[in-house]
């Protein structure tokens, strides 16, 4: 574990930023946990778990609560101005772009493009951080549920979210005893 | 009330209820953008979602390319501060009480618990990811439908 300056943080969430089409979660972990092993596989899912429960964008939360964990306010700031400062150029460039023509040229192009290879991306993340976790049964259980009642049953987001976290919760601290 | 006041106002409130990120908030989007301010037509506001989804960086920046629309440069601004610096804020202070607690047994409880939850979720949205596009194709038919149904529980 190295710890990293305010200026490294900027310019690799910076370069994460640009890597990040169709959501840039699965880069910031690459680059926290593989590249520069800033986090262990664990600290990302925990700080992951726990941006989820936060309003905005997980993403940006995971980048304040990592920025600041290393350098306080400077270093959240550093982090997330990093990583949308791209974005929010090529953004700005494209709703110009629409502003002047009433579309982008390729937009649709790009999104079928993306669409198999980001969902590929996710999937591959989102199991890649179950990991070792998937030999755990009650793990296993709560992912199942969850992902039943989102993706297949189209049950509401944030009661399903609230309903099952206060179970699993329950549930890991009454194993713990 | 001047456009950039309105712009701040909304996008505030809106960043702090939308846990989970855009993706649950775009009816609540839809309403203040179409419905109650008619900065957009449905159909514009359609564009500019699947313009948001092809660019890089969070889909949040959905907000920005309203902005833009609405007041320029300086508008787009304006609604990207507003819709980060609330979440962000609240993400930083919980960063802190987290740390500060980073032995309790709870914490470790609550962490346990909400992984395989979100992961989960995780898995979830990229299954989303795959179906969206693939169905009805870009840019959808019905603007309004789409993105009722793209959040899937509107």
């Amino acid at each position: 574990m190295t710890v990293p300056t305010v200026g490294e943080m900027f310019w690799a969430f910076f370069r994460t930023g640009a890597r990040g089409f169709g959501g840039a979660l699965p880069w910031v972990r690459r680059m926290l946990v593989e590249e520069r092993v800033w986090l262990t596989a664990q600290e990302f899912t925990d700080i992951f778990s726990v941006s989820n429960f936060l309003p905005g964008p997980n993403v940006l939360n995971v980048t304040v609560i990592v920025g600041s964990r290393f350098h306080g306010v400077p270093g959240a700031l550093a982090a997330v101005l990093g990583l949308i400062a791209l974005p929010l150029v090529v953004v700005l460039v494209l709703a110009a772009l629409y502003a002047r023509f009433g579309q982008v040229p390729g937009i649709d192009a790009i999104l079928h493009g993306l669409g198999a290879a980001v969902a590929g991306l996710v999937i591959a993340t989102a199991l890649k951080m179950a990991g070792s976790l998937l030999r755990s049964p009650r793990f296993v259980g709560f992912l199942a549920v969850t992902f039943g009642a989102i993706a297949l049953l189209r049950w509401p987001l944030i009661p399903v979210l609230l309903g099952f976290a206060s179970v699993s919760v329950l549930a890991a601290w009454f194993r713990r005893a | 009330m001047n456009p950039l006041a309105t712009l701040a106002i909304s996008f505030t409130a809106l960043s702090l209820v939308a846990v989970g990120g855009v993706t649950p908030v775009l009816p609540e989007i839809h309403r203040i953008v179409v419905v109650r301010h008619h900065w957009l037509t449905s159909a514009q506001l359609t564009d500019l979602f699947a313009i948001s989804h092809a660019a890089p960086g969070p889909n949040m920046l959905l907000v920005a390319l309203i902005g833009f629309q609405v007041a320029g440069l300086p508008g787009a601004l304006v609604a990207t501060v507003a819709v980060c610096a609330p979440s962000c804020t609240l993400s930083y202070l919980v960063a802190r009480v987290w740390q500060r607690f980073r032995d309790a047994p709870w914490r470790r409880a609550v962490e346990v618990g909400l992984a395989p939850i979100t992961i989960g979720l995780m898995l979830s949205t990229g299954i989303s990811w795959r179906v969206a596009p693939a169905r009805g194709g870009w840019p959808p038919r019905s603007p309004a439908r789409r993105l009722r149904s793209y959040c899937g529980r509107a």
